[in-house]
């Protein structure tokens, strides 16, 4: 890494590292709301868009089990996903 | 005296500190290991866990202990003359801020990175963590008060530094945008950021803003304490990237610029001291200078905020643990040379004797004001740059170091509350959450009057609570010390200082607002003087208990750990 790379990444570092915590967890609740969206036909909300989020369901497949578990829900609400 | 053999002195004394002192806490006292896992390698998550660089977590462990508190306190004790402001300053730093801050940072890293506040439940018994909490709040509450009558008093007193100041926060909003949405590169949008402040400073040093004497019924000071609260309340809602990430980057590296400049314009200047070296000729009213030094002078010689943060954020990135050394020491280092370059500052920037003892005409006046006065002057005579400008860029650091503090004080304030919400049983969100810190803390603002002095009036608790809170911390230290079987004295002496000097200065405060028939203050004097007692009696229990049981071997502490964590999660 050249001088000047190296310290772009200092700086970049003293920019997120006070609050990498409190950015990943705004990440996650957005991504958590995502989820929710994508699976809202699944979980029986009418989702006028469910024809779109559809197809998003193998891209949220990984993290399934994860956020299932941050709602509060011990298994899988979802016959059709049986992770646990 | 020349200010410039006193700064060398002091900086060479804080040096020196560093190189021997530091190398002996880190090898016989605290005995840090290269090869110790260190919390960021062992739980590394990527979000709390990350190893880090250590002159990155250095830089950021300084910028966020380092608020106006150190500017406040030093300008203030110079009433009783530079010399013992300026050799509590050094000898504080070394012996006692840097042996604290070193020693939190190592008690959190060997546990985890827990914080403080767990660690006093473990080591110094089960009311340790409330009263924890109690001792937090009021140094929150206190920040809080204190620095929004500091801000007002500044942004009145120097009208140019209003535009400067609250531009500030649009700089910082336009920041987040450019990182988070434009996805500018970061080193240019510093770049920026940084000419943009200073181009603020310029126009407001061309169009002062003063206030007309009442508006809408309040004075001047009463509605800038009131917009600030506003301001804070909101700041500590917004989601962090939008404004309190980017203003907290901006300000830190204003930070190093701003000191860079009156370290510079000292050396060049070379003013003399014009206050005394001992102030005997005080004003009436001036409190004896044992035990009040002591306290008026917190940080920038021992603050106990310094190890909230040490345990809170700067353990869990803690790369190796020898790295604790320059992160820990050498952080209180750079806030002694911060406290150092205000206490010269405040000695040299007056022309004459006479011009001194007029700002210096009672206790608690002088404070910031003075070293944006004086500061001003060095800075004029050393570089060159118009005293007005210099001043407006002084006042522009203080208030941007003030308000930074208020809205993170706000925000942590919030969760303190929310925690004493949930050991009471009941949960509370943000917004209401945030609504009783701003009730509470206007409240106490305002309780001296409709000026909004009271939150200036509790400033000499400030450094009591504070104390108290270096005490707690250190008796963890103490007890880790005595049961490793490692030399304990160290921790001991500084230990027993501050709680000595804290009870003594608690009980004369006591009298004088009993006498002053302050009773706001009474009562909150009476509840820290109860924690501080209660601090000794658990702290000297503890140490006991240590002393009786056997010494604890590196794998002891392992099992203990092991059965604490079981414990825990029930």
């Amino acid at each position: 890494m050249g001088r000047m790379a190296g310290f772009a990444a200092g700086l970049r570092e003293f920019y997120y590292a006070p609050y990498r915590r409190t950015l990943a967890r705004a990440k996650r609740d957005e991504e958590d709301l995502f989820m929710m969206l994508v699976l809202s036909e699944s979980l029986g909300v009418p989702n006028p868009a469910g024809y779109y989020t559809l197809e998003l369901l193998p891209v949220v497949f990984e993290n399934f089990h994860d956020w299932h578990r941050r709602m509060g829900m011990d298994h899988s609400p979802l016959d059709s996903i049986s992770c646990c | 005296m020349n200010s410039v053999v006193l700064a060398l002195i002091g900086i060479a004394m804080i040096v020196a500190g560093y190189l021997f002192y530091s190398k002996f806490l880190a090898k016989k006292v605290y005995a840090l290991d290269p090869d110790f896992k260190t919390p960021a390698h062992e739980l590394e998550d990527g979000i709390d866990y990350v190893p880090t660089n250590k002159y990155v977590l250095w830089g950021h462990h300084f910028t966020s202990v380092a608020g106006a508190a150190p500017i406040v306190g030093p300008a203030i004790a110079v009433i009783w003359g530079w010399l013992p402001a300026l050799l509590w300053v050094t000898l504080g730093t070394i012996f006692f801020a840097g042996m604290h801050d070193l020693g939190a940072l190592w008690a959190s890293n060997r546990h985890k990175g827990q914080s403080i506040g767990t660690l006093a439940g473990r080591y110094i018994g089960r009311h340790g963590r409330n009263l924890f909490l109690v001792v937090i709040f009021l140094v929150l509450l206190m920040v809080n008060a204190a620095f929004a009558v500091v801000i007002s008093n500044l942004l009145v007193t120097t009208p140019t530094a209003v535009i400067p100041a609250w531009g500030a926060v649009v700089v910082a909003v336009l920041i987040g945008q450019a990182i988070y949405k434009l996805k500018w590169s970061l080193p240019v949008v510093s770049i920026v950021g940084v000419v943009a402040l200073y181009a603020l400073m310029l126009l407001g040093d061309a169009f002062p803003i003063i206030l007309p004497d009442t508006i809408m019924g309040l004075s001047a000071n009463a509605f800038w304490i009131v917009v600030l609260f506003l301001y804070a309340g909101i700041a500590s809602l917004l989601p962090v990237w939008m404004l309190l990430q980017p203003r907290d980057y901006i300000n830190g590296l204003q930070l190093f610029i701003a000191l860079g400049i009156l370290y510079a314009a000292i050396i060049i200047s070379g003013p003399s001291m014009m206050a005394p070296a001992f102030n005997t000729n005080v004003p009436e009213g001036t409190p004896s200078i044992v035990p009040l030094l002591f306290v008026t002078i917190a940080c920038g010689a021992i603050s106990g905020f310094h190890g909230i943060v040490a345990s809170g954020t700067t353990a869990k990135q803690l790369n190796k643990e020898t790295d604790a050394r320059f992160v820990g020491y050498f952080g209180a280092v750079g806030e002694g040379l911060l406290a150092l370059g205000t206490v010269i500052a405040v000695s040299a920037g007056f022309q004459t004797v006479a011009a001194w003892e007029e700002v210096y005409s009672a206790f608690g006046e002088g404070g910031v004001g003075a070293f944006v006065t004086g500061g001003g002057a060095i800075v004029n005579q050393g570089l060159g740059i118009p005293e007005s400008l210099s001043g407006t860029i002084l006042a522009t650091m203080a208030v941007l170091f003030a308000a930074t503090t208020m809205d993170t004080g706000i925000r942590l304030q919030r969760f303190v509350v929310s925690e004493m919400g949930q050991i009471a049983g009941f949960r509370l969100k943000p917004l209401p959450a945030t609504l009783i810190v701003l009730v509470i803390t206007v409240g106490l603002t305002f309780s001296a009057g409709a000026d909004g002095s009271g939150g200036m009036l509790i400033w000499p608790l400030f450094g009591t609570t504070n104390q108290i809170l270096a005490g707690l911390t250190l008796s963890i230290v103490a007890v880790m010390l005595i049961r490793k079987r490692r030399p304990v004295l160290p921790a001991l002496i500084p230990l027993t200082f501050v709680l000595v000097m804290s009870v003594i200065a608690l009980f004369v405060q006591m009298g004088q607002f009993y006498a002053a028939g302050n009773w706001l203050l009474l009562v909150l004097d009476v509840i820290i003087l109860i924690a501080a007692i209660w601090v000794i009696i658990e702290a000297v229990t503890a140490m006991n208990r240590a002393r009786r049981a056997g010494p604890l071997s590196d794998l002891d502490e392992e099992r203990e750990n092991i059965a604490a964590d079981a414990d825990k999660r029930g």
